[in-house]
């Protein structure tokens, strides 16, 4: 790509992002208001008194007594000012609890989605290179195997696996509770803890890269321009590396963006069974308790997420591949 | 001394294939300075030959007997690692397809570094990669040096993939079809630069072409292959004027001679098809990205008569194509007017231009692709009657009838395209086209993906259909030789214009355009007249 392009291109697309997240935002509020239940009813029955007046009391109070649009139009207004509401379970604007758990949330996918990456692809090109062997007929068991397991198994075998037999692993949560480390050992807890979830929501997707990667090395490995390296002499290592490696990355750095997106939507199930405390869980809690206001702003935060991550694919690509025409 | 030796060269095909040996006992020398033609048609072993030479055959066909030297080191008895030090230092190839050839992710210049700095000359990779770009006359050398390869056109590429091949100025080139993809100027010029290049460093060069206008053009001395054995081999003019061996001898039969056909009968004079301002533009981009515009036909006027066949001829990109699909619809030009009998088709719906859908049937370039693999052949040719409402039995039967007609036996009625040859399938195609009983017949460069004998008799079987059913013929081909011997008068597309028309005999002896002289005198072996036997 023409460098000097850059930033028309940036400037284009992230104008189109934000019409998309717009128009995510105003869909999630209907899709919402369109599922049943009350939260004003929720939270009366939850405190007890559920006579009519004080659930005519909460819905003043929320704002739910007001014509549809205008509940629209007062969200959306929200929105745009980045303040997301205010959560009356938690007692807390919403905006700072998605904060609190983004980061949690990020280094679970973030971690995941290194780990899929690098062994995904390592895996692929090693059984590509050794198609027809042993070791290409292991490593396209293995991807298959864990390419059809759903992920909540795979959890919670790890589980009974590492923490009750061998009792290497913590099962649950993001560090030790009330240990109070500090430094270095505070990062080693962080990484004890992370081990488990991170693999149980990247091996479906190392699965996928190590397919993907093995099928189109194989195919640009019969190329051409593969041949022409051979050729000229270039040693066998390096043909792998710069000639059929780089091309066959294509599709895999399209898949990527996809997983990318899908990551933070993939991490409720697993925050959820490691106990985890990150958005996925925060967005389960939500919705048990029909708190409208996290919902939608978890939602927010994640669609956000899933268009950034389109944008940065595209840039890579276009990066990567030259013959992308960036317009 | 010999540059290159092969002697008794044997390599095995996997069982199962047509013959047990992909080549079997080939003998063949190369000295330095000398140009060694390979001939022979597709999957008669040219390319396994070079692939051996080089080191670079597939695991799948192994070496079962045989030996090569290249100068004094024997080839078949290095190591891999060995094979590949040589490679690239002491021999180089080219390949036949530009597009596919080179890296798309690399910086044409870091390609050509690469050949050098793998055998260990990196530190002059800066100064030479300009260097050799310069040699092989391309413009601006630094400017194409940052390019990526989608940015260079086909015969760019070929230059930029000699450049590299050159790098280390090997003994022996090995070029396996360079010019079967270009355009016919193109490939004059890579010719000549081969040539040029080649006695100016004094390399021995194993050049590999089906077409015998190409060894008439550049070669020394001629090996013919056929299945997988060398038939005949001698001095180029020898070989060329004097064939010993049949195969040889059929060869070169075959070569379009380029002579018009005898004069036939004065066509009559109603128009069939006209032409009038036809244009089409295509467009690119919108929205936010500024609008490319490419005008793929314009100022192409031309008219058919009755029982005439017109020869579209041009190089690629020149909207001949384009042109052809306009008639068809295939492709809807914006302007001008599709005159048929005088009917404009233009403007006409969908419904309102079936019934001529039926009298104007197209026969396309390539046989594997325009044949669904997934239907017999019957049905293939019987699927267009059938739509036009005829009955199924009697649409089946015609298709056999055409078969035979193609001269192709009823058997292939149940059978799927895959089960023929490229000819074969090229005759189906015809066939298909036939059974609309068409009253025009658009042929695009219908013989171009065929073997030289193959060609000879489709388009002997077109001569054939043409003159028993009186059809009208637009005829597209980028090859000027089949154009004259098939066509009574010739249209000659440049830039999405006709520039130059008229009768074949006065287009090839008189040309008036400065575009036609250029591709008349890019015809290779224009000064070779094929022996007659």
């Amino acid at each position: 790509m023409d460098p000097a392009k850059l930033p028309g291109f940036l400037a284009q697309r992230l104008v189109k992002a934000a019409i998309v997240v717009l128009a995510i935002v105003v869909c999630n509020f209907f899709l919402i208001h369109a599922a049943p239940g009350d939260p004003a009813s929720v939270i009366a029955g939850q405190s007890g008194a559920a006579d009519e007046r004080f659930l005519q009391q909460l819905r003043t109070q929320f704002g739910l007594d007001q014509p549809l649009h205008v509940q629209l139009w007062i969200y959306v207004k929200g929105v745009l000012t980045l303040d997301l509401g205010f959560s009356h379970r938690q007692q807390m604007p919403v905006s700072t609890l998605i904060m609190d758990r983004l980061p949690a949330t990020l280094l679970l996918t973030g971690a995941a989605f290194a780990f899929a990456i690098t062994l995904g692809i390592t895996l692929g090109t090693l059984a590509a290179r050794r198609v027809g062997t042993w070791a290409d007929s292991v490593i396209t068991v293995l991807a298959l195997t864990f390419y059809a397991t759903p992920l909540f198994w795979v959890g919670l075998m790890l589980v009974l696996f590492f923490s009750v037999w061998l009792e290497w692993l913590p099962s649950f949560g993001m560090m030790s509770v009330g240990a109070n480390l500090a430094g270095l050992a505070l990062v080693l807890d962080v990484a004890k803890h992370l081990l488990l979830p991170a693999l149980t929501l990247g091996l479906f997707y190392m699965a996928v890269y190590a397919r993907l990667t093995r099928a189109t090395m194989l195919e640009v490995a019969d190329q051409d321009f593969v041949k022409t390296a051979r050729a000229k002499g270039v040693p066998e290592g390096q043909v792998v590396r710069r000639h059929v490696l780089r091309n066959a990355l294509l599709p895999v750095i399209t898949f990527a963006g996809i997983q990318a997106g899908q990551l933070i939507g993939g991490s409720i199930l697993v925050e959820t069974v490691f106990a985890w405390p990150g958005i996925g869980r925060l967005a389960f809690e939500a919705l048990l308790a029909r708190d409208y206001p996290v919902l939608m702003g978890v939602f927010f935060a994640t669609s956000v997420m899933v268009v950034l991550f389109n944008l940065l694919t595209d840039l890579l690509y276009a990066v990567v591949d030259p013959r992308v025409e960036v317009a | 001394m010999s540059l290159l030796r092969v002697e008794g060269l044997t390599v095995a095909l996997p069982p199962g294939g047509d013959r047990p040996h992909a080549v079997e006992g080939i003998d063949l020398t190369v000295d330095p300075g000398e140009i060694v033609c390979v001939v022979g048609e597709s999957g008669s072993g040219k390319s396994i030959t070079a692939n051996a030479v080089m080191g670079l055959l597939p695991k799948t066909l192994p070496r079962k007997a045989g030996r090569i030297w290249l100068g004094e080191t024997e080839l078949t008895a290095q190591s891999p690692e060995q094979l590949r030090a040589l490679r690239g230092s002491r021999m180089a190839m080219i390949f036949q397809e530009p597009m596919t050839a080179l890296n798309p992710l690399m910086r044409v210049g870091d390609q050509i570094a690469e050949a050098l700095s793998v055998h260990g000359e990196k530190r002059r990779a800066r100064d030479r990669v300009p260097e050799l770009l310069a040699a092989v006359n391309l413009p601006d050398p630094a400017a194409i040096a940052r390019a990526h390869p989608f940015r260079l056109s086909g015969g760019q590429r070929q230059r930029v993939m000699i450049a590299m091949a050159l790098a280390l100025e090997p003994a022996l080139l090995i070029a396996d079809e360079p010019t079967t993809a270009l355009d016919v100027t193109t490939q004059m010029q890579i010719l000549r630069l081969v040539r040029e290049i080649q006695s100016r460093k004094g390399m021995g060069v194993m050049f590999i072409t089906h077409d015998f206008g190409v060894v008439a053009e550049i070669a020394d001395r001629v090996a013919v292959m056929q299945r997988g054995r060398i038939v005949e081999q001698g001095a180029a003019a020898e070989v060329l004027n004097n064939p010993r061996h049949d195969y040889t001898r059929a060869l070169i039969a075959a070569v379009p001679h380029g002579a018009p056909g005898e004069a036939r009968a004065a066509v009559a004079t109603e128009t069939v098809l006209e032409a009038r301002g036809v244009a089409k533009t295509y467009t690119r981009g919108g929205w936010f990205g500024a609008r490319a515009l490419v005008k793929a036909v314009h100022d192409a006027d031309f008219t058919l008569k009755r029982g005439e066949t017109l020869g579209l001829v041009g190089e690629s990109g020149s909207g001949k194509s384009t042109l052809a699909r306009c008639v068809v619809d295939l492709v809807r030009p914006e302007a001008g007017q599709m005159l048929f009998h005088g009917q404009d088709l233009r403007p006409l719906s969908r419904s309102a231009r079936k019934p001529f859908r039926k009298r104007i049937q197209m026969v396309f370039q390539d046989p594997y692709a325009s044949l669904n693999p997934r239907r017999r052949v019957g049905e293939i040719i019987a699927e267009g009657p059938i739509t036009h409402g005829e009955a199924r039995e009697r649409a089946l039967d015609r298709a056999r009838d055409l078969l035979r007609l193609v001269k192709l036996d009823d058997g292939a009625m149940d059978r799927f395209p895959h089960e023929f040859s490229g000819g074969q399938r090229q005759r189906i195609g015809i066939a298909r086209a036939l059974a609309m009983e068409p009253e025009l017949l658009i042929a695009d460069e219908p013989v171009s993906a065929l073997d030289v004998s193959v060609q000879a008799q489709v388009l002997a079987l077109l001569a054939e259909i043409r003159a028993r059913l009186g059809l009208t013929m637009l005829f597209i081909t980028h090859d000027l030789r089949v154009a004259a011997q098939v066509c009574d008068r010739i249209a000659v597309m440049q830039r999405g214009a006709i520039v130059e028309q008229g009768r074949t005999a006065d287009v090839f002896g008189n040309p008036q355009h400065s575009y036609t002289r250029a591709l008349l005198d890019s015809i290779p072996g224009r000064g070779w007249t094929p022996p007659t036997f």
